[in-house]
Protein backbone atom coordinates (compact mmCIF):
# COMPACT_ATOMS: atom_id res chain seq x y z
CA UNK A 1 0.00 0.00 0.00
CA UNK A 2 1.44 3.75 -0.58
CA UNK A 3 2.33 6.03 2.29
CA UNK A 4 -0.78 8.28 0.96
CA UNK A 5 -2.92 5.23 1.33
CA UNK A 6 -1.70 3.43 4.42
CA UNK A 7 -2.47 7.04 5.85
CA UNK A 8 -5.86 7.43 5.05
CA UNK A 9 -6.50 3.76 6.07
CA UNK A 10 -5.19 5.21 9.32
CA UNK A 11 -7.38 8.29 8.90
CA UNK A 12 -10.42 6.12 8.57
CA UNK A 13 -9.70 4.10 11.60
CA UNK A 14 -9.10 7.25 13.68
CA UNK A 15 -12.49 8.73 12.95
CA UNK A 16 -13.96 5.06 13.92
CA UNK A 17 -12.19 5.20 17.18
CA UNK A 18 -13.21 8.91 17.89
CA UNK A 19 -17.05 7.71 17.76
CA UNK A 20 -17.22 5.79 20.57
CA UNK A 21 -16.15 6.20 24.02
CA UNK A 22 -14.63 6.15 26.43
CA UNK A 23 -11.53 5.06 25.07
CA UNK A 24 -9.15 2.84 26.76
CA UNK A 25 -5.75 4.05 27.63
CA UNK A 26 -4.33 2.50 24.98
CA UNK A 27 -6.62 3.48 22.20
CA UNK A 28 -6.18 7.00 24.33
CA UNK A 29 -2.04 6.36 23.38
CA UNK A 30 -2.40 6.04 20.20
CA UNK A 31 -4.30 9.35 19.73
CA UNK A 32 -1.56 10.70 21.82
CA UNK A 33 0.99 9.44 19.61
CA UNK A 34 -0.51 10.19 16.45
CA UNK A 35 -0.31 14.21 17.30
CA UNK A 36 3.29 13.88 18.03
CA UNK A 37 5.12 15.76 15.34
CA UNK A 38 7.33 13.92 12.76
CA UNK A 39 11.08 14.07 14.34
CA UNK A 40 10.17 15.53 18.25
CA UNK A 41 12.40 14.71 20.83
CA UNK A 42 10.22 14.29 23.27
CA UNK A 43 9.23 12.04 27.37
CA UNK A 44 7.04 9.50 28.12
CA UNK A 45 6.16 9.43 32.06
CA UNK A 46 5.79 6.73 33.76
CA UNK A 47 2.74 4.64 33.48
CA UNK A 48 -0.17 4.95 31.16
CA UNK A 49 2.18 7.57 28.91
CA UNK A 50 4.80 4.99 28.48
CA UNK A 51 2.35 3.38 25.97
CA UNK A 52 2.03 6.11 23.59
CA UNK A 53 5.94 4.71 22.82
CA UNK A 54 4.07 1.47 20.94
CA UNK A 55 1.91 3.26 18.86
CA UNK A 56 4.94 5.61 17.44
CA UNK A 57 5.74 4.28 14.07
CA UNK A 58 9.20 4.11 13.13
CA UNK A 59 8.70 6.56 10.09
CA UNK A 60 8.01 9.30 12.38
CA UNK A 61 11.62 9.46 13.85
CA UNK A 62 10.23 10.41 17.16
CA UNK A 63 13.00 10.73 19.61
CA UNK A 64 12.62 9.56 23.11
CA UNK A 65 14.71 10.80 25.96
CA UNK A 66 14.68 8.99 28.88
CA UNK A 67 15.76 11.44 31.99
CA UNK A 68 18.49 8.67 33.56
CA UNK A 69 20.25 9.84 30.70
CA UNK A 70 19.70 8.61 27.31
CA UNK A 71 18.34 9.56 23.56
CA UNK A 72 16.97 7.13 21.25
CA UNK A 73 15.36 4.81 23.90
CA UNK A 74 13.81 2.11 22.07
CA UNK A 75 11.55 -0.71 23.22
CA UNK A 76 10.87 -2.72 26.61
CA UNK A 77 14.06 -5.17 26.44
CA UNK A 78 13.01 -8.95 26.58
CA UNK A 79 15.45 -12.50 26.88
CA UNK A 80 18.45 -11.82 25.76
CA UNK A 81 18.40 -7.98 25.80
CA UNK A 82 17.86 -7.29 29.06
CA UNK A 83 20.81 -5.54 30.40
CA UNK A 84 20.60 -3.96 33.88
CA UNK A 85 22.86 -1.04 32.85
CA UNK A 86 19.87 0.05 30.41
CA UNK A 87 16.68 0.89 31.98
CA UNK A 88 14.23 3.81 31.14
CA UNK A 89 12.81 5.93 34.02
CA UNK A 90 10.51 3.53 35.45
CA UNK A 91 13.78 1.52 36.30
CA UNK A 92 12.32 -1.28 33.50
CA UNK A 93 14.84 -2.47 30.86
CA UNK A 94 14.90 -1.13 27.52
CA UNK A 95 16.40 -1.09 24.83
CA UNK A 96 18.69 1.67 22.44
CA UNK A 97 18.10 2.31 18.76
CA UNK A 98 20.83 3.47 16.08
CA UNK A 99 21.76 6.71 17.13
CA UNK A 100 21.10 6.82 20.12
CA UNK A 101 23.23 9.05 22.81
CA UNK A 102 23.79 8.53 26.63
CA UNK A 103 24.66 11.54 29.35
CA UNK A 104 24.94 12.13 32.92
CA UNK A 105 21.96 13.42 34.80
CA UNK A 106 23.00 16.78 35.39
CA UNK A 107 23.29 16.86 31.26
CA UNK A 108 19.84 15.20 31.13
CA UNK A 109 18.08 17.69 33.69
CA UNK A 110 19.50 20.66 31.50
CA UNK A 111 18.51 19.12 28.10
CA UNK A 112 14.97 19.50 29.67
CA UNK A 113 14.88 22.71 31.85
CA UNK A 114 16.91 24.45 28.74
CA UNK A 115 13.65 24.02 26.82
CA UNK A 116 15.25 21.45 23.80
CA UNK A 117 12.05 18.67 24.42
CA UNK A 118 9.76 19.33 22.29
CA UNK A 119 7.13 17.78 24.39
CA UNK A 120 6.50 15.07 27.18
CA UNK A 121 3.51 13.31 28.27
CA UNK A 122 2.44 12.83 32.22
CA UNK A 123 -0.08 11.30 33.99
CA UNK A 124 -1.78 13.38 36.62
CA UNK A 125 -3.99 13.30 39.84
CA UNK A 126 -5.76 16.55 38.15
CA UNK A 127 -5.13 19.33 35.85
CA UNK A 128 -6.67 22.98 36.29
CA UNK A 129 -8.36 24.75 33.54
CA UNK A 130 -6.05 27.05 33.51
CA UNK A 131 -3.23 24.21 33.25
CA UNK A 132 -1.55 23.54 36.69
CA UNK A 133 -0.40 20.07 37.40
CA UNK A 134 -1.06 18.04 40.06
CA UNK A 135 0.25 14.80 39.80
CA UNK A 136 3.35 13.91 42.51
CA UNK A 137 1.75 13.84 45.77
CA UNK A 138 -2.16 13.12 47.20
CA UNK A 139 -1.18 15.29 50.29
CA UNK A 140 -2.48 12.51 52.44
CA UNK A 141 -0.56 12.47 55.66
CA UNK A 142 0.39 8.77 55.30
CA UNK A 143 1.25 9.13 51.79
CA UNK A 144 5.60 9.50 51.11
CA UNK A 145 6.20 12.25 48.89
CA UNK A 146 8.55 11.67 45.73
CA UNK A 147 8.70 13.50 43.25
CA UNK A 148 11.14 12.19 40.57
CA UNK A 149 11.42 14.33 37.46
CA UNK A 150 7.92 15.44 37.34
CA UNK A 151 8.36 19.09 38.35
CA UNK A 152 11.21 19.48 36.25
CA UNK A 153 9.41 18.48 33.14
CA UNK A 154 6.74 20.39 33.86
CA UNK A 155 8.55 23.43 33.53
CA UNK A 156 10.93 21.96 31.14
CA UNK A 157 9.48 21.03 28.27
CA UNK A 158 7.92 22.98 25.70
CA UNK A 159 4.86 21.32 25.19
CA UNK A 160 3.40 19.36 28.43
CA UNK A 161 0.52 17.00 27.38
CA UNK A 162 -0.84 15.45 30.23
CA UNK A 163 -2.68 11.64 29.60
CA UNK A 164 -5.19 10.86 32.26
CA UNK A 165 -8.71 8.99 32.70
CA UNK A 166 -11.26 12.12 33.05
CA UNK A 167 -12.86 10.78 35.91
CA UNK A 168 -11.51 9.10 38.96
CA UNK A 169 -13.00 5.74 40.16
CA UNK A 170 -15.84 7.07 42.12
CA UNK A 171 -16.49 9.93 39.38
CA UNK A 172 -14.84 13.03 40.21
CA UNK A 173 -13.75 14.79 37.51
CA UNK A 174 -10.01 15.67 37.03
CA UNK A 175 -10.04 18.51 35.11
CA UNK A 176 -11.20 20.82 37.76
CA UNK A 177 -11.05 24.81 37.89
CA UNK A 178 -8.63 24.49 40.97
CA UNK A 179 -6.67 21.35 41.71
CA UNK A 180 -6.69 20.68 45.71
CA UNK A 181 -3.60 17.81 45.37
CA UNK A 182 -0.61 19.18 45.69
CA UNK A 183 0.82 21.20 42.87
CA UNK A 184 3.89 20.04 40.32
CA UNK A 185 3.65 22.65 37.98
CA UNK A 186 1.74 26.27 37.96
CA UNK A 187 0.30 26.91 34.29
CA UNK A 188 2.34 24.33 32.58
CA UNK A 189 -0.12 22.05 30.58
CA UNK A 190 -0.96 22.40 27.07
CA UNK A 191 -3.22 19.95 26.06
CA UNK A 192 -5.24 17.33 28.47
CA UNK A 193 -6.15 13.98 26.53
CA UNK A 194 -8.31 11.72 28.21
CA UNK A 195 -11.15 9.04 27.85
CA UNK A 196 -13.94 11.31 26.81
CA UNK A 197 -12.03 14.22 25.57
CA UNK A 198 -8.69 16.00 24.49
CA UNK A 199 -8.52 19.43 25.83
CA UNK A 200 -6.38 22.09 24.70
CA UNK A 201 -4.97 24.63 27.68
CA UNK A 202 -4.17 27.93 26.87
CA UNK A 203 -3.77 30.65 30.05
CA UNK A 204 -6.74 32.13 31.22
CA UNK A 205 -8.81 31.28 27.83
CA UNK A 206 -10.17 28.21 29.62
CA UNK A 207 -10.38 24.35 27.96
CA UNK A 208 -11.14 24.34 24.39
CA UNK A 209 -12.30 20.69 23.39
CA UNK A 210 -10.63 19.83 20.76
CA UNK A 211 -11.76 16.32 20.05
CA UNK A 212 -14.44 14.23 22.01
CA UNK A 213 -15.30 10.05 22.35
CA UNK A 214 -18.72 8.87 22.56
CA UNK A 215 -20.19 12.37 24.17
CA UNK A 216 -21.16 16.14 23.25
CA UNK A 217 -19.41 19.12 24.52
CA UNK A 218 -22.43 19.50 26.32
CA UNK A 219 -22.33 16.43 28.01
CA UNK A 220 -19.24 17.13 28.87
CA UNK A 221 -19.81 20.55 30.70
CA UNK A 222 -22.30 19.16 32.79
CA UNK A 223 -19.95 15.96 34.13
CA UNK A 224 -17.58 18.51 34.36
CA UNK A 225 -19.69 20.69 36.33
CA UNK A 226 -17.64 23.84 35.07
CA UNK A 227 -18.66 27.48 35.77
CA UNK A 228 -19.25 28.15 31.96
CA UNK A 229 -19.71 26.30 28.31
CA UNK A 230 -16.91 24.71 26.74
CA UNK A 231 -16.34 25.24 23.50
CA UNK B 1 52.53 8.76 39.12
CA UNK B 2 49.04 9.92 39.95
CA UNK B 3 47.54 10.89 43.11
CA UNK B 4 44.61 8.61 42.56
CA UNK B 5 44.98 5.61 45.13
CA UNK B 6 43.88 1.55 44.01
CA UNK B 7 42.68 -0.02 47.46
CA UNK B 8 42.95 -3.57 47.06
CA UNK B 9 39.37 -4.26 48.86
CA UNK B 10 36.03 -1.99 48.55
CA UNK B 11 36.92 -2.10 52.45
CA UNK B 12 40.63 -0.03 52.31
CA UNK B 13 38.50 2.23 49.38
CA UNK B 14 35.59 3.46 52.04
CA UNK B 15 38.83 3.31 55.41
CA UNK B 16 37.89 6.65 56.86
CA UNK B 17 34.56 7.48 56.61
CA UNK B 18 33.35 8.97 60.11
CA UNK B 19 30.35 8.88 61.81
CA UNK B 20 27.81 11.73 60.81
CA UNK B 21 29.67 12.15 56.81
CA UNK B 22 27.24 13.47 54.15
CA UNK B 23 28.05 10.74 51.32
CA UNK B 24 26.86 10.81 47.88
CA UNK B 25 25.76 6.88 46.58
CA UNK B 26 25.45 6.82 42.86
CA UNK B 27 22.34 4.82 40.79
CA UNK B 28 19.25 5.47 39.91
CA UNK B 29 17.03 2.18 40.81
CA UNK B 30 19.96 -0.56 40.86
CA UNK B 31 21.21 0.67 37.88
CA UNK B 32 24.81 2.20 38.70
CA UNK B 33 24.51 1.59 42.09
CA UNK B 34 27.68 1.01 43.87
CA UNK B 35 26.77 -2.29 45.73
CA UNK B 36 30.65 -2.85 46.74
CA UNK B 37 31.40 -0.02 48.14
CA UNK B 38 27.87 -0.08 50.10
CA UNK B 39 28.57 -3.34 51.61
CA UNK B 40 31.92 -1.94 52.66
CA UNK B 41 30.19 1.02 54.26
CA UNK B 42 27.79 -1.23 56.25
CA UNK B 43 30.96 -3.87 57.45
CA UNK B 44 32.95 -0.03 57.79
CA UNK B 45 30.49 0.79 60.57
CA UNK B 46 30.31 4.78 59.97
CA UNK B 47 26.57 5.72 61.32
CA UNK B 48 24.06 8.71 61.40
CA UNK B 49 25.53 9.18 57.83
CA UNK B 50 23.25 11.85 55.03
CA UNK B 51 23.09 10.13 52.25
CA UNK B 52 22.12 11.83 48.77
CA UNK B 53 20.54 9.75 46.46
CA UNK B 54 18.47 9.61 43.66
CA UNK B 55 15.94 6.91 45.56
CA UNK B 56 16.14 5.73 49.08
CA UNK B 57 16.47 1.66 48.22
CA UNK B 58 15.58 -1.16 45.98
CA UNK B 59 14.49 -4.32 47.77
CA UNK B 60 16.71 -5.56 50.36
CA UNK B 61 20.45 -4.70 48.54
CA UNK B 62 22.25 -1.93 48.13
CA UNK B 63 21.35 0.92 49.76
CA UNK B 64 18.49 -0.35 51.05
CA UNK B 65 20.44 -3.04 53.28
CA UNK B 66 22.57 0.68 54.52
CA UNK B 67 19.09 1.67 55.82
CA UNK B 68 18.31 -1.47 57.15
CA UNK B 69 21.38 -1.51 59.28
CA UNK B 70 20.43 1.77 60.96
CA UNK B 71 23.41 3.57 59.64
CA UNK B 72 21.76 6.86 57.81
CA UNK B 73 19.84 9.39 59.89
CA UNK B 74 18.33 11.24 56.66
CA UNK B 75 18.29 11.11 53.17
CA UNK B 76 18.20 13.42 50.63
CA UNK B 77 16.89 11.94 47.80
CA UNK B 78 14.02 12.74 44.84
CA UNK B 79 11.67 9.45 44.33
CA UNK B 80 11.95 7.64 47.84
CA UNK B 81 8.28 5.86 47.33
CA UNK B 82 8.85 2.80 44.88
CA UNK B 83 7.00 -0.32 44.57
CA UNK B 84 10.27 -2.12 46.33
CA UNK B 85 10.96 0.70 48.72
CA UNK B 86 9.87 -1.39 51.48
CA UNK B 87 12.73 -0.86 53.71
CA UNK B 88 12.63 3.07 53.53
CA UNK B 89 9.15 3.39 53.65
CA UNK B 90 9.34 0.82 57.07
CA UNK B 91 11.83 3.09 58.35
CA UNK B 92 10.09 6.91 57.57
CA UNK B 93 6.46 5.77 59.06
CA UNK B 94 8.51 4.85 62.05
CA UNK B 95 9.93 7.90 62.37
CA UNK B 96 13.51 6.19 62.26
CA UNK B 97 14.92 8.08 59.17
CA UNK B 98 14.54 12.06 58.06
CA UNK B 99 13.36 13.02 54.21
CA UNK B 100 14.00 15.51 52.14
CA UNK B 101 12.93 15.10 48.96
CA UNK B 102 14.42 17.33 46.09
CA UNK B 103 13.17 17.59 42.46
CA UNK B 104 15.34 15.10 40.63
CA UNK B 105 17.01 17.57 37.87
CA UNK B 106 17.26 19.83 41.13
CA UNK B 107 19.22 17.18 42.45
CA UNK B 108 21.33 16.86 40.07
CA UNK B 109 22.06 20.55 39.50
CA UNK B 110 22.87 21.65 43.10
CA UNK B 111 25.61 18.53 42.77
CA UNK B 112 26.92 20.18 39.72
CA UNK B 113 26.83 23.76 40.81
CA UNK B 114 29.08 22.48 44.45
CA UNK B 115 31.18 20.41 42.40
CA UNK B 116 31.57 24.14 39.80
CA UNK B 117 32.20 26.58 42.49
CA UNK B 118 28.49 28.34 41.99
CA UNK B 119 27.19 29.25 45.44
CA UNK B 120 23.99 29.33 44.21
CA UNK B 121 21.51 29.49 41.35
CA UNK B 122 18.37 30.74 40.17
CA UNK B 123 15.88 27.83 38.75
CA UNK B 124 12.42 27.77 37.58
CA UNK B 125 11.81 24.00 38.92
CA UNK B 126 9.38 23.81 41.89
CA UNK B 127 7.74 27.68 41.69
CA UNK B 128 4.39 27.72 43.23
CA UNK B 129 4.38 23.93 44.61
CA UNK B 130 4.89 22.80 48.21
CA UNK B 131 8.91 22.23 47.34
CA UNK B 132 9.14 26.25 47.22
CA UNK B 133 8.16 26.59 51.16
CA UNK B 134 10.89 28.66 52.40
CA UNK B 135 12.86 29.47 49.13
CA UNK B 136 14.07 32.71 47.74
CA UNK B 137 12.37 33.60 44.48
CA UNK B 138 13.25 36.36 42.03
CA UNK B 139 11.93 37.83 38.79
CA UNK B 140 14.36 37.63 36.18
CA UNK B 141 12.72 38.74 32.42
CA UNK B 142 9.22 37.45 33.40
CA UNK B 143 9.98 34.41 34.93
CA UNK B 144 10.28 33.26 38.50
CA UNK B 145 12.69 31.56 39.82
CA UNK B 146 13.54 29.68 42.90
CA UNK B 147 17.40 30.57 44.63
CA UNK B 148 18.89 27.30 44.96
CA UNK B 149 22.02 26.34 46.84
CA UNK B 150 24.54 23.54 46.51
CA UNK B 151 24.62 20.12 47.71
CA UNK B 152 28.08 18.42 48.78
CA UNK B 153 29.41 15.55 49.78
CA UNK B 154 32.15 14.61 52.24
CA UNK B 155 32.33 11.55 50.22
CA UNK B 156 30.63 10.19 47.06
CA UNK B 157 30.46 6.35 46.22
CA UNK B 158 30.14 5.69 42.79
CA UNK B 159 30.27 2.69 39.61
CA UNK B 160 31.80 3.19 36.42
CA UNK B 161 32.56 0.05 34.31
CA UNK B 162 36.59 1.40 33.96
CA UNK B 163 39.18 3.03 35.68
CA UNK B 164 42.51 3.41 34.20
CA UNK B 165 45.50 4.05 36.24
CA UNK B 166 45.11 8.37 36.28
CA UNK B 167 41.51 7.51 37.76
CA UNK B 168 39.74 8.52 34.46
CA UNK B 169 36.51 6.57 34.17
CA UNK B 170 33.88 5.71 31.51
CA UNK B 171 30.76 4.03 32.62
CA UNK B 172 28.48 1.92 30.91
CA UNK B 173 25.08 3.02 29.02
CA UNK B 174 22.60 4.30 31.92
CA UNK B 175 24.39 2.94 34.51
CA UNK B 176 26.28 6.67 33.96
CA UNK B 177 23.49 8.73 35.89
CA UNK B 178 24.55 10.34 38.55
CA UNK B 179 28.49 9.32 38.48
CA UNK B 180 29.59 12.29 36.45
CA UNK B 181 27.96 14.71 38.54
CA UNK B 182 28.87 13.27 41.65
CA UNK B 183 32.24 12.71 40.82
CA UNK B 184 32.92 16.41 41.52
CA UNK B 185 30.81 17.32 44.21
CA UNK B 186 32.39 15.64 47.31
CA UNK B 187 35.59 15.95 49.26
CA UNK B 188 36.79 12.04 48.61
CA UNK B 189 35.45 10.30 45.65
CA UNK B 190 36.13 6.47 45.62
CA UNK B 191 34.67 4.63 42.63
CA UNK B 192 34.43 1.08 42.22
CA UNK B 193 34.92 -0.55 38.92
CA UNK B 194 34.93 -3.78 36.87
CA UNK B 195 38.28 -3.07 35.15
CA UNK B 196 41.30 -0.80 35.22
CA UNK B 197 43.59 -0.54 32.54
CA UNK B 198 46.90 1.12 31.77
CA UNK B 199 47.29 4.58 31.24
CA UNK B 200 47.15 5.36 27.36
CA UNK B 201 44.78 2.53 26.75
CA UNK B 202 41.32 4.39 27.38
CA UNK B 203 40.62 6.61 24.79
CA UNK B 204 41.15 10.02 25.60
CA UNK B 205 38.10 11.26 23.55
CA UNK B 206 36.10 8.84 25.22
CA UNK B 207 36.80 9.87 28.82
CA UNK B 208 33.86 10.93 31.23
CA UNK B 209 34.56 11.70 34.69
CA UNK B 210 38.64 12.74 34.07
CA UNK B 211 40.78 11.18 37.10
CA UNK B 212 41.30 14.38 39.08
CA UNK B 213 37.91 14.33 40.60
CA UNK B 214 38.82 10.72 41.75
CA UNK B 215 40.44 9.85 45.05
CA UNK B 216 40.10 6.10 44.96
CA UNK B 217 38.96 3.23 42.83
CA UNK B 218 38.63 -0.39 43.29
CA UNK B 219 38.24 -3.42 41.05
CA UNK B 220 35.28 -5.44 41.89
CA UNK B 221 34.16 -8.22 40.09
CA UNK B 222 31.91 -7.05 37.48
CA UNK B 223 28.25 -7.16 38.10
CA UNK B 224 28.03 -9.97 40.40
CA UNK B 225 25.01 -8.38 42.27
CA UNK B 226 23.06 -6.89 39.24
CA UNK B 227 23.33 -9.98 37.69
CA UNK B 228 21.88 -11.74 40.81
CA UNK B 229 19.12 -9.09 41.41
CA UNK B 230 18.37 -9.40 37.41
CA UNK B 231 17.83 -13.41 38.06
Amino acid sequence: MSTAGRRADADERYRNLTGQGPLTMDELARVVARDIPRGAYGNLGIGHPTRVAEHLRPEAGVVLHTENGMLGMGPLAVGDDVDPDLTNAGKLPVTELPGAAYFDHASSFAMMRGGHLDFCVLGAYQVSTDGDLANWHTGAGDDIPAVGGAMDLAIGARNVLVMMTLFTRSGAPKLVPRCTYPLTGVACVSRVYTDYAVFDISPGGGPRVRQTFGITPAELGQRLALPYTLR
Amino acid sequence: MSRTQFPSTPLEAVAGIPDGATVLVGGFGLAGMPFALIDALIEHGARDLTIVSNNAGNGEVGLAALLRAGRARKVICSFPRQSDSFVFDELYRAGKIELDVVPQGNLAERMRAAGAGIGAFYCPTAVGTPLADGKESRVIDGRTYLLEYPIRGDFALIAASCADELGNLVYRRTARNFGPVMATAAGTVIAQVSDIVPAGSMDPEAVVTPGIYVDRVVRVASHSRLDEVAR
